[in-house]
């Protein structure tokens, strides 16, 4: 089912949910990225309808769910930290959503075993929520909604307080999930990695508005200001002013070094590169990229198989993302002459 | 009847005390046999005091009388105040509207007011000639000098101790749960009964027995009240001022002895 929301206002306290508009696709998987107090959390429990909002209209495939209370929509919520019932087994958590449309004991039974064998979770199905793992109660909490078969699926950072070495694997099920089950899913999340590996499009929130919509490639690449380009990873922010624009390329002064970007800019404007965007070399490349600058490395940061180097350019800090294969071949160490390289094309002007 | 502390020292016979133990120590145990000797002293010197009259007590009809009236009235106060003033609570507990801070701090009031005092405002509203009392007896309700009167004495000192209880075992079911049954299907009836019920019904049933403890102890507002019939600490207090300090020193020890028997019972319950 699609979802879209209309111009959504709700002030809670000081907090001010404004001019939200949303459009969900049937079937996508859609992020909603932003920082702690966003409103990300806010704007889904609109959606889910615990909160009404002070304007605005909440659409579920058309049509107007706005005044519908929150049981009657079929909506799959799943909490940050997952809502179990501590006074029921899980197999009564998981009946729970059956047993309240009134289905039949048997049919019961049946759906259950069937949700919690798919999940593999039914040899636990007498515990209590308490004596659960939090990988253990995630899937209950997952099979909990699933066993109602909403049409759509609300997940409130699902992957937050995850084992680093755990999240892979689970975003790796959580996009299968979504493909076997083929519903929508509007997943929130502060973590710009998961949005922009499991995402279908991405909304960007910040202090209760959306500042950017569009699909991963667009609000990564292409972020609509400095705010989401923080957010998405660009690292290398530098204001400068344009000195020289022709044919479409314009040569941008950010305070020593010149880059090159192509824009019709002219003025002020400010510039991002992402960190992988960027070539790392002992000798300036033969190649056809047109930023090629002189640096000196100041430090760097070594972790699994990335390693990020910070090169000093004519008094500009650059921070770049190389493999740790280069890293390894390239012999770098604090204080070699490095060249930073990369295409005009990489540079976003914002 | 009382449970010796248990100490936390090195391993070491029990009773013995302990080889190293600080001034600190020391001084906190001084301190705390100071008021148990203060509590316990004329509970145990009134038992042995009373322990001949004790049978006699049993079988005067104005005590025996006066414990039925208490032990009925307190239950039917508890019920009053369960009934309304767990809603009450929920809706503190959930809900956010104007003049919310005033009303949870009002709430507080019946503790703070002297136990007489409460006693006279609720006269002042309830009596014959009041205006509501008024109206009250065309409908066939006295509130003084009946048992009812004994129980809305006893309901307004007493409904605080439900209304907080109550308050703090649904503040303390996480809101997110609630959430989670509606998204599922629940009404909020229905939430209320299969959810918040059950994850808060400890809190309830304690926030019961203080208010019934609370209820059946009330002198002030109820010798004000409802001087009749009479409840047993009226009964007591009548018999002090008429026939003096040894004709209530009888009634005294079997109320003692009744308060101990149900804080058995209770602990043994919860217990189970």
């Amino acid at each position: 089912m699609s979802v879209k929301l209309e111009r959504i206002r709700k002030r809670v306290g000081d907090f001010e949910l404004r001019d939200v508009n949303l459009s969900v696709e049937k079937g996508e998987y859609f992020v909603i990225l932003g920082p702690i107090g966003a409103g990300k959390t806010l704007l889904l429990q609109i959606v889910a309808g615990f909160l009404r909002p002070d304007e605005g209209r909440v659409f579920l495939d058309g049509e107007d769910i706005t005044d519908l209370p929150p049981e009657k929509r079929r909506i799959g919520y799943v909490p940050q930290h997952y809502g179990l019932f501590p006074h029921m087994t899980v197999e009564e958590n998981v009946a729970f959503g059956l047993k309240m449309r009134k289905v039949e004991r048997r049919e019961i039974e049946e759906k259950v075993g069937e949700v919690l064998k798919l999940l593999d979770i039914d040899h636990l199905k007498d515990r209590y929520p308490e004596t659960l793992s939090g990988g253990e109660r995630r899937k209950v909490a997952l099979a909990r909604a699933m066993v109602v078969e909403p049409s759509v699926y609300l997940l409130d950072e699902p992957l937050t307080g995850v084992d680093p070495r755990e999240k892979e694997k689970l975003r790796r099920e959580l996009r299968e999930l979504h493909r076997s089950l083929n519903k929508t899913f509007i997943h929130v999340t502060h973590d710009q990695a998961e949005a922009s590996l499991l995402a279908d499009h991405i909304a960007v929130m910040r202090e209760g508005r959306i500042v950017q919509v569009g699909s991963v490639d667009e609000v990564f690449r292409n972020p609509s200001d400095e705010f989401v380009a923080k957010f998405v990873g660009f690292k290398n922010l530098f204001r400068g002013e344009v000195i020289e624009a022709r044919e479409g390329i314009a040569v941008i002064d950010i305070g020593g070094p010149k880059v090159e970007a192509v824009t019709e800019r002219k003025g002020t404007c400010l510039i991002g590169i992402r960190p992988d965007d960027i070539i790392l070399a002992l000798e300036p490349p033969k190649s056809s990229m047109r930023n090629v600058l002189k640096g000196r490395v100041v430090g760097y940061d070594k972790a699994g198989a990335f390693a990020e180097i910070r090169v000093d350019v004519g008094g500009v800090e650059f921070v770049a993302l190389i493999t740790r294969a280069s890293f390894d071949e390239l012999k770098l160490e604090v204080g070699k002459e490095v060249y930073v390289c990369f295409k005009a094309s990489a540079v976003k002007v914002l | 009847m009382w449970r010796k502390s248990r100490l936390n020292y090195a391993p070491t016979s029990r009773n013995f005390p302990p080889i190293r133990s600080s001034a600190f120590q020391v001084a906190f145990v001084l301190l705390g046999v100071v008021i148990l000797v203060v509590l316990l002293a004329p509970i145990i010197y009134t038992l042995g005091e009373s322990s001949g009259g004790l049978a006699s007590a049993l079988t005067d009809p104005l005590i025996v009388g006066s414990i039925l009236t208490s032990f009925y009235a307190a239950f039917l106060a508890t019920v009053i105040v369960f009934v309304t003033g767990v809603p009450l609570a929920y809706v503190l507990s959930r809900y956010q509207f104007p003049g919310k801070s005033l009303i949870d701090a009002a709430l507080d009031l019946p503790i703070l007011i002297p136990h007489d005092a409460a006693g006279v405002a609720l006269l002042l509203l309830l009596s014959p000639k009041a205006p509501l009392g008024r109206v009250l007896m065309q409908a066939g309700l006295c509130f003084t000098e009946t048992l009812w009167g004994i129980v809305i004495a006893m309901a307004f000192v007493s409904a605080p101790f439900m209304i907080r209880a109550a308050q703090e075992a649904f503040e303390s079911v996480d809101v997110e749960l609630e959430m989670v049954a509606r998204s599922l299907g629940a009404s909020p009836a229905r939430v209320f009964w299969h959810v918040t019920l059950p994850l808060s019904a400890r809190g309830i049933l304690r926030g019961c027995l203080l208010t019934w403890g609370r209820a059946i102890s009330e002198f002030g507002a109820v010798v004000i009240l409802a001087y009749y019939p009479m409840s047993a600490p009226v009964a007591l207090y009548y018999l002090f001022i008429t026939r003096g300090l040894s004709a209530a020193i009888p009634m005294t020890g079997l109320l003692v002895l009744m308060a101990l028997a149900i804080l058995v019972g209770v602990r043994l319950i919860a217990e189970r």
